[in-house]
Order: C-alpha cells, then sequence, then structure tokens
C-alpha cells in the first residue's frame, strides 16, 4: 500500500551527512538538469503533471513558466515550510529525514528560473529542522552545490533559512511573503500572483517542502513515469499524516489513489482501543468533517487532501466541541485584514458556543449557515476562505445531531 | 481592448482595467469602502464584489476585466454577500450615527442605506475604546473605525509620516499610533490628511462650532472672521456645487448671516506675508545667509522640520503665516483703530487645514497677554456643518464683498491656496523690488501644477536664481535632505504639507481627490487673473497699513507682530 520515493532513504541515511545523500543517488538529477535546457526542465514536470503539496493544488510547471516568462529578471524561489496547519506534520518528517531532496528541488527550480536567491520559510518551533537544514545548506554550499558558478554551469544561488514567529496565516503564500520582508504577515489581494509580484514585488516561486522534494525523483524517473503514479487527477505519491483516535499515527507515503478508509485501518491499524469511528477530517484544521460512510473516498486532489493530514476521531468526540475548537483557533489565527475574516470568525465562535449550551435557535443556524457561505466565497485569502468547511461539511454530515442540540422552543415550532 | 459584459450590456473596455474602473466608465455604480481613487488597491472590506461569468464572487477592485466576462453587479449573491460583510463592520462599530459628525457623511452608512439593511443579524460585539482627542487638531475614534487601511497609506506614503499602523490581530485588529498612546505622542504633524480620507468619523478634525456659535450670541463680544484663500475654491463642493465653484461672495454673505461683525480676507494678510518674506529673502540672498530659505506659512511643515529636521530650523523664514499675521494685526492695529478692548476681540478663522489648530495654538502666537491672537480655526468642513446647521440656502445667498480693512487684496495672495502660489506671488514682488522693473510675464508656469518637485529660475540684480517647490511631506523629505548635506541649488523653497497644497487640506471637503484639487487649482489661478491687483506690493491698503502702523518691512513692529521663532521637538 505504502510506495516509497520520498522516503525511500529515511532510516537509510544519516540525514546530517550529505555524503549519504549523494551516496544514495542524491544530487545526481542536478547534475543532469544543468545540461538541459530550462524549457525540457518544465516539460518534464508538466509530462509529470506535478501538483503543489501545500494544500492548493495548483500545477508546478506553470509557475516555473511563468517565472521564466517575467520580463523583471530578479527573481526568488520561496520553499514554504511553515506547516502550521494542525493536523500536518509531514514536512518536518521531510526536514528531519532527508533534508536534501528539497534543497536539490529548490536548485533545480533556480537554474530553470534563473533565480539567484531562495529562501525556507520553516516554522519557528520546528528547531530541529532548522538546526538540520541549517547543516544541509552548509554542506551543499562547501560541496558547491549552492554558491556561486554551481557545478560549473555557470549559475548562481544561494538559500537562507527564515524562521516565523507562529502564526498559522504565515503559511499562506503571500502573508508568507510579507512576514520575509520583515512586515506583520497579512495577505494580498490578488492579481498580481507571486510569481509576477512576490518577495520585494519580484517574480518568486513559492512551493512546499514536498512539491520540491518531488522535483529531483521527476527527473531522475522521467515525467512519463512518474505520471504512472497516482490517479487521473493526482499524480506520484503523497505523504500523508495520520493522527488523531487511531492505533498507528505517523506519516506514510503512498501513491494517490489509496482509499481513506484503507489508510486509516491499515497503515493506521484503525481506531485506537477498539473504538467507534465518529469522524474523519481531511486536509487539517480547515478541512471537510466526514461520517464514517464518506471515507472511502481516494486520497487525491478530487477529495480534499489539502496537504495530507487525515485526523481521526473516535465515538467520543462531540461534533459541536470540534467545530467550536477550530473556529476558535481560526478566530485567533485570522490576520484581521478582510472584514469577512476578521469579523466573522468572531460570530460562528459566539453562535457556536451558543450551539454548545443549547441556547441557539433554528435562525441562529441559518445565520451560520448564510455567513459560512459568504466567508468562504468573499474572504480574501485561503485562511477566511476555509475556515467555515469544517463547518459546512459537518452540516451536511451532522446536521441531524446538530440541529437536536437547538434550543427546544424553536425545533417545535419549526418541526 | 477587450469586451465584456456587464448586467447584460455589453462593453469594451482597455485590458489591465479592473472590473470597477471599467464599470464606473459605462455608469454602473459599484459600492466599494476600502477603496479611494489615488490610493492603492486595499480590497480588505470586500464590499465590491461582483458575480463572475464562472460562477465567483470576486472583488471588482481588484480583479481585471477578460475578453468574454460576464459580470454581474447585482445578483442576489452578491447583493446577500455584500449585506453580510457590512452587517458584520456594523456590529463592531459605534451605531450611534445621529450622533456621529460624519452623519449623512459617511460612507459606511450610505452603503448600509444602499443595501437597505435594516436590521443586524449579527449580535453586537462593539466595545468600547478610548478616543484620543489630546491634540488641538484631529481627534481619532476607534469606535467609528472600519480599518480600510486609507489613513495609513496616506500617512505612510503620501506623507512619509508612519505615525499610524495596524495593531493586533484578528477582531482585536485595530488602527492606531504606532508608538504611544496618543497622536501628540508622536510626529504627528497634524495635517489632517488622513482625516479627510477616512469614509466614517474615526479620525476626524477637532470640532470647535460649539466654541463659535456660543460667541456669536455673546453681546460683549466683537467676532470677526478671516478665511483662507483655499476655501473659496471648495466650500461650494463643501455644500454640494461642482469641485472648483468659486464661491467667495456668497461665503461673505453666509459668515454674516451666521452672525459674524466683520467678515476678513486672509489674502490680505497672504499679500503682507510675501511683503515681510520678500524683503526677508532679499535680505538673505544680499547676505548669503541661511540659505536656502524655506517658508514658513504651513504649519504641517513646520512641525515636521521641528521634528525631523531642526538643524534646518534656521532655514525657515522668520515669517508667521498669513493666518496668525492677520491675528496678531486684529488684535493690536485692528483693535486700536476701532476702540475695541482686545479682550472683547474674538478672531475665528475658516482654514482648509487641521494643522492650523494646532498653529493657533502655539505659545508664540500671542500677541496680547497669554490670550490666542486667533481664538478659535475652523476647517471648511466645520464651516459647512455650522451652514447647514442655521439652514442657510447656501445656493440663494447675495453676493457681499469683504469688510475693510482687511478686504483689499490681489490675484498674488489668491494663490496662496495652491502649491506653487506662494512661490509665484514672491516672485512676482521680489523680482519687481530687486530689478526695479515690472515683470513681462506675471504667471510662472512651471511651479504650478500636481507634479511632485517644481523648478523656476528667475533674474535677480543680474543673478540668475533657482527656487524649489514641493507638495506632500514626502517629497519635502527629498528636499531638506538635499539642504541638509548642502547638495541643495535652490536659493527659495516653498514647501506645503498637503497635496496640491492647502486647496487639499486636511480639513477640505471629504472626497477630495487630485481630480477635485486640480479643479480647485484651476479655479485658483481663475481668481488670480480676474483681480484688478496681481502683485502684493501693489496692494494699496498694504501701503495704507506700512504708512498707519508698520512703518517698513521688517521694521521693528514687524519683528514684533509679524515674525516668529521656532523650536526644536522631540
Ligand atoms: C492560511 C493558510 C495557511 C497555509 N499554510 C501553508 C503551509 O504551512 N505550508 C504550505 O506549503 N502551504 C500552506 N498554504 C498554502 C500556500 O498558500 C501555497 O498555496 C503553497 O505553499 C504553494 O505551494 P504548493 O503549490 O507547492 O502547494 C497555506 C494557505 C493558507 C491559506
Ligand atoms: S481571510 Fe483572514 S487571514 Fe486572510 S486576509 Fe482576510 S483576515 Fe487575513
Ligand atoms: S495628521 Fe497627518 S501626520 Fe498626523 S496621522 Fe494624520 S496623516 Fe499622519
Ligand atoms: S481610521 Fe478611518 S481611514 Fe483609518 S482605517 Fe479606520 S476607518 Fe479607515
Ligand atoms: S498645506 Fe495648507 S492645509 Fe495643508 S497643512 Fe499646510 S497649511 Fe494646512
Amino acid at each position: 500500500m505504502e510506495k516509497r520515493i520520498l522516503t525511500a532513504r529515511f532510516g537509510k541515511i544519516d540525514p546530517l551527512s550529505i555524503d549519504d545523500y549523494i551516496k544514495n543517488g542524491g544530487y545526481e538529477a542536478l547534475e543532469a538538469a544543468v545540461k538541459m535546457e530550462s524549457d525540457t526542465i518544465i516539460d518534464e514536470i508538466e509530462t509529470a503533471k506535478l501538483r503543489g503539496r501545500g494544500g492548493a493544488a495548483f500545477p508546478t510547471f506553470i509557475k516555473l513558466k511563468a517565472l521564466v516568462g517575467e520580463k523583471e529578471k530578479t527573481r526568488y524561489i520561496v520553499c514554504n515550510a511553515d506547516e502550521g496547519e494542525p493536523g500536518n506534520f509531514k514536512d518536518r518528517h521531510l526536514m528531519e529525514n532527508d533534508p536534501h531532496q528539497m534543497i536539490e528541488g529548490m536548485i533545480i527550480s533556480a537554474y530553470t528560473t534563473k533565480a539567484k536567491k531562495g529562501y525556507i520559510y520553516i516554522r519557528g518551533e520546528y528547531d530541529h529542522s532548522i538546526a538540520v537544514v541549517r547543516e544541509a545548506l552548509a554542506q551543499a554550499r562547501e560541496k558547491g552545490y549552492l554558491g556561486k558558478n554551481i557545478l560549473g554551469a555557470g549559475f548562481d544561488f544561494d538559500i537562507e533559512i527564515r524562521s516565523g514567529a507562529g502564526a498559522y496565516v504565515c503559511g499562506e503564500e503571500f502573508a508568507l511573503i510579507e512576514s520575509i520582508e520583515g512586515k506583520s504577515g497579512r495577505s494580498r489581494p490578488k492579481p498580481p500572483f507571486p510569481t509576477t509580484a512576490g518577495v520585494f514585488m519580484k517574480p518568486t516561486m513559492l512551493n512546499n517542502v514536498e512539491t520540491f522534494a518531488n522535483i529531483p525523483h521527476i527527473l531522475e524517473m522521467g515525467g512519463k513515469a512518474y505520471a504512472k503514479i497516482g490517479t487521473e487527477s493526482s499524480k506520484g505519491t503523497k505523504l500523508i499524516s495520520l493522527s488523531g483516535n487511531i492505533a498507528n499515527r505517523g506519516v506514510f507515503e503512498v501513491p494517490f489513489g489509496v482509499s481513506v478508509k484503507d489508510a486509516i485501518a491499515k497503515l493506521g491499524r484503525g481506531v485506537a482501543d477498539g473504538r467507534k469511528l465518529k469522524m474523519v477530517q481531511l486536509s487539517g484544521a480547515s478541512g471537510p468533517i466526514l461520517p464514517p460512510e464518506k471515507i472511502d473516498v481516494p486520497i487525491d486532489f478530487d477529495h480534499d487532501i489539502g496537504a495530507g493530514a487525515i485526523i481521526v476521531m473516535d465515538e467520543r468526540t462531540d461534533v459541536v466541541d470540534i467545530l467550536l475548537r477550530h473556529a476558535e483557533f481560526f478566530e485567533h489565527e485570522s490576520c484581521g485584514k478582510c472584514t469577512p475574516c476578521r469579523e466573522g470568525n468572531l460570530h460562528l465562535v459566539r453562535l457556536l458556543r451558543k450551539v454548545q449550551a443549547g441556547s441557539a435557535t433554528a435562525d441562529d443556524l441559518r445565520v451560520m449557515e448564510n455567513l459560512a457561505d459568504v466567508m468562504i466565497n468573499v474572504s480574501l485569502c485561503g485562511l477566511g476562505q476555509s475556515a467555515p468547511i469544517p463547518l459546512a461539511t459537518a452540516l451536511d454530515g451532522f446536521g441531524d445531531q446538530i440541529r437536536d442540540r437547538l434550543a427546544q422552543t424553536e425545533t417545535k415550532e419549526n418541526a | 481592448m477587450v469586451e465584456l459584459k456587464i448586467n447584460n450590456q455589453t462593453v469594451q473596455a482597455e485590458e489591465g482595467k479592473t472590473i470597477l474602473e471599467v464599470a464606473r466608465e459605462n455608469n454602473i455604480d459599484i459600492p466599494t469602502l476600502c477603496h479611494y481613487p489615488d490610493l492603492h488597491i486595499h480590497s480588505e472590506c470586500r464590499v465590491c464584489v461582483v458575480e463572475d461569468n464562472w460562477g465567483n464572487l470576486v472583488t471588482a477592485c481588484s480583479t481585471t476585466v477578460r475578453d468574454g466576462m460576464e459580470v454581474k453587479t447585482n445578483a442576489p449573491r452578491v447583493l446577500e454577500s455584500r449585506r453580510v460583510v457590512t452587517e458584520l463592520m456594523l456590529a463592531n462599530h459605534d451605531t450611534n450615527c445621529t450622533m456621529c459628525e460624519k452623519n449623512l457623511q459617511c460612507e459606511l452608512q450610505r452603503l448600509a442605506s444602499n443595501l437597505g439593511i435594516q436590521e443586524n443579524r449579527f449580535g453586537s460585539v462593539w466595545e468600547k475604546k478610548e478616543i484620543d482627542d489630546h491634540n488641538p487638531s484631529v481627534v481619532r475614534n476607534p469606535n467609528r473605525c472600519v480599518k480600510c487601511g486609507r489613513c495609513i497609506e496616506v500617512c505612510k506614503e503620501v506623507q512619509g509620516i508612519n505615525v499610524i499602523d495596524y495593531m493586533n490581530r484578528s477582531h482585536e485588529t485595530s488602527v492606531e499610533p504606532t508608538y504611544g498612546r496618543y497622536l501628540s505622542f508622536e510626529d504627528c504633524t497634524f495635517c489632517g490628511q488622513c482625516s479627510s480620507v477616512c469614509p466614517v468619523a474615526a479620525i476626524t478634525e477637532k470640532d470647535e462650532t460649539d466654541k463659535v456659535w456660543e460667541v456669536l450670541h455673546d453681546e460683549k463680544k466683537h467676532v470677526i472672521v478671516q478665511v483662507a484663500p483655499a476655501v473659496r475654491v471648495s466650500l461650494g463642493e463643501e455644500m454640494g456645487q461642482e469641485p472648483g465653484s468659486i464661491v467667495t461672495e456668497q461665503m461673505v454673505a453666509a459668515l454674516k448671516k451666521l452672525g459674524f461683525d466683520r467678515v476678513f480676507d486672509t489674502d490680505f494678510t497672504a499679500d503682507l506675508t510675501i511683503i515681510e518674506e520678500g524683503h526677508e529673502l532679499i535680505e538673505r540672498v544680499k547676505e548669503g545667509n541661511a540659505l536656502p530659505m524655506m517658508t514658513s506659512c504651513c504649519p504641517g511643515w513646520i512641525s515636521y522640520v521641528e521634528q525631523n529636521y531642526p538643524d534646518l530650523i534656521d532655514n525657515l523664514s522668520t515669517c508667521k503665516s498669513p493666518q496668525q499675521m492677520f491675528g496678531a494685526l486684529a488684535k493690536t492695529y485692528y483693535a486700536e483703530k476701532e476702540g475695541i478692548n482686545p479682550e472683547d476681540l474674538f478672531v475665528v478663522s475658516m482654514m482648509p487645514c487641521t494643522a492650523k489648530k494646532f498653529e493657533a495654538a502655539r505659545e508664540e502666537m500671542s500677541v496680547i497677554g497669554d490670550d490666542p491672537d486667533v481664538d478659535v480655526v475652523l476647517t471648511t468642513r466645520e464651516l459647512g456643518r455650522m451652514i447647514r446647521q442655521m439652514g442657510i440656502e447656501f445656493d440663494r445667498l447675495d453676493k457681499t464683498p469683504f469688510d475693510n480693512p482687511f478686504g483689499i487684496t490681489t490675484g498674488a495672495a489668491a494663490i496662496f491656496g495652491a502649491t506653487g502660489g506662494v512661490m509665484e506671488a514672491a516672485l512676482r514682488t521680489v523680482s519687481e523690488v530687486v530689478n526695479e522693473k515690472p515683470l513681462e510675464k506675471l504667471d510662472f508656469e512651471t511651479v504650478r501644477g500636481m507634479n511632485g518637485i517644481k523648478e523656476a529660475e528667475i533674474e535677480l540684480g543680474g543673478n540668475k536664481v533657482k527656487v524649489a517647490v514641493a507638495h506632500t511631506l514626502s517629497q519635502a523629505r527629498k528636499v531638506a535632505e538635499d539642504v541638509r548635506k548642502g547638495k541643495s541649488e535652490y536659493a527659495f523653497i516653498e514647501v506645503m504639507a498637503c497635496p496640491g497644497g492647502c486647496i487639499g487640506g486636511g480639513g477640505q471637503p471629504y472626497g477630495t481627490t487630485n481630480a477635485t484639487r486640480e479643479e480647485r487649482i484651476r479655479s485658483t489661478y481663475q481668481v488670480d487673473s480676474e483681480m484688478e491687483f496681481r502683485k502684493s506690493h501693489e496692494n494699496p491698503a498694504i501701503d495704507q497699513l506700512y504708512k498707519e502702523y508698520l512703518e517698513k518691512p521688517l521694521g521693528h513692529r514687524s519683528h514684533k507682530l509679524l515674525h516668529t521663532h521656532y523650536i526644536k521637538r522631540n
């Protein structure tokens, strides 16, 4: 069920040793890339149908192509290692077990786009990841994979680590970019997109750790072979983070297409302590909440896998409690820039508290649904757009349970 | 060109334009709140959403038009989203509209009214926050802030001051002074530009109309008023007329109706400023002393120098501003002449400016005892408020001229209100005084208009002299940096803190944009061109004043009444 490409070297190499990485095929893709035309590299990635692993599933080749097409010659490569979405911890595993594949992917992207400077934005709490990546960068520099005239191919590139103060929104691309610029981490309206006006308003390719880590493998096996793995919409493998009330938590690499149900049953060895499954949340705190009868779906981008979190909740969990906890999280994490998210999350919290206390009415529920819909459709960035997703999906799957909690008078009137 | 449909109407549009721009070009209105002409696209309030043919709700302010696009600006989903967004704002707002300065002039109120909002589905989450009224000029009322960011951008980017910014996050987001609790603890220049762009009553001028109503009904007081050059080309707009309407004589009539005993013209002391400042310049150039000389009639600029360039204080002209020259003469010359005890004389000024309130409150601006020379300064907006409060039908007023002795003025004074005007007025006088022959051409076109920094060159006694004009404090900074580094090639520099000069001042009607500024500038030069006298030194009343009272420019009395000094601040 597992297919180990990105995790193939996990446990076999010393992550702090670039020599181990090289002995196991590392930097061969880069050696090959610098003999290729930029267009050829982009073609391979297009053929591989690589899509972003950070949540939005955007085709990576389009970003590369966009950068190459920009008039502005100062360009940046940015790796998003913020991993602030609760339930996700796969980027940490990638960085701490095999940091060089991400770095190699960034160097290949830099060669392809003629960018000279890169940033890896790592979540502040990940101090071990930061230490490992810092050491990996130093070693890559020493070996001439970073710095001036890399591999004698006449291109310069170096990478700097930045770390965030822990605001969840700083994983959002523009908030992250603003944070790199030394600002307080709030999103910006699009267009222009980062590929036109990113870091310091220069063209910027911003991708997730796992996305960059895929690039060397694509060049090694070729885009065609890579595209044979996975499903129609989603090619390659996906790192999933299994967590919650599950027997075997952890990060697993599976080809796209494996079902959520199987992943929970086989990789996660089912619900912990033999309890009954209540619900599963995909993608992370901002993902859909599904009842057990809806989890026989493939892990792919058509089914909201996002960054790959699968959070299992057993029979003891109360859906309203979970919704409230999530709402409080988003209410706290909203950057406060746009109205629907800044003000809306506060009202979702207030309304959910009423539901929890049994004092909400059917009207309150309608207001909540309405508000969720507006937040999803008109918030400025992904945070506000996805914050109400758990609520909206739970109303679908657990609507009766939620309505049962409404104030009695109202439900009678409406019945 | 691209072709798209807005509400089923086919329109052609230039590529790269936004849906909002194209809709407005075609007379289709889309409501906005954080958006403001001349400022960046903020796209924060999310009020301007429209539906595209892919079923997405997109913000019209930030989305560019595409060929084949079909936009619905009033689809039910669109209206519902706007309503929810607006209700959310109102739920975190002090919605006591009837007791708000901005009542009937508020963009949020208009939005709510246009959307037909009659109840709020969301309970109020508004918590009362402290109001900052600790300075003489502007009041910040966070209870009314909708976090649109306009003020932040204006302060940071237009003025380069940067004393207000977003603080905190989430629903606790607020717009506050960056360091202290109050604006008065900061490098705020009280220019009021923030207040003129605020859509709601979260930053306003400090309203002092009550003080004026009170003295107008005090039998013992002789209440006089002076009106700045820039007010006559903007008050009409405040009263609902076209931008740039010239309403000088209706304005005088309105002031008389309000009950002022005499209505005078600040243009008179603007002419006087030119005589004094012109002679000061001639002396400095002769002696090569403290050059370049920099103008001192803008209190926003004075604060800016005192706070950021105290080393350049000597470069500032020692002349008081026209407002303060007027105040000093009123409390001395005029009081004596009319036989009024200065204590019973109350001087009000009508200014385009919030910083003038601060200026009038400066300790140095007092020639009799501790009383201020100018007792109360009102902005154009406050004057408009008084006229409305009294129910005066502004459009139907008879034309009335200014009173004497401070009513005879020149075109040179009239242009003080526009950026470059003080410079042009000074050049007209200085060149004729020094060269002792009439100027061939009175119009110095190169110092006019909205360009950030403008230059001119004139001949003075056989020497070529370069001068410069800057407006907005971000442009002023560039000029000041050069002076500080000793790199400035100019003999004389005019600086006005506000974009376009006082016609674009922080106390001018709400909705001031660069387009309306252009209109006011055009009217300003029209006023000048229609005047009998167009050079300050030809003003017969000024001549008379020197003969009767002041003796000579830069003389003993002038020094006492018309000149001042500056203080290093911070
Ligand atoms: C609130 C929010 C948080 C996000 N956090 C992350 C994150 O921690 N890591 C990440 O890679 N992408 C995150 N994203 C997605 C990024 O905005 C962006 O789409 C992604 O990094 C692009 O890389 P990819 O194309 O390789 O996925 C977040 C988005 C939002 C709206
Ligand atoms: S959606 Fe939320 S996090 Fe994103 S810009 Fe708006 S307020 Fe900020
Ligand atoms: S008055 Fe002027 S300087 Fe002060 S905050 Fe407003 S814009 Fe900035
Ligand atoms: S004070 Fe006014 S201009 Fe500034 S953010 Fe608040 S509402 Fe906008
Ligand atoms: S330019 Fe005019 S309106 Fe603006 S601060 Fe200066 S004097 Fe006041």
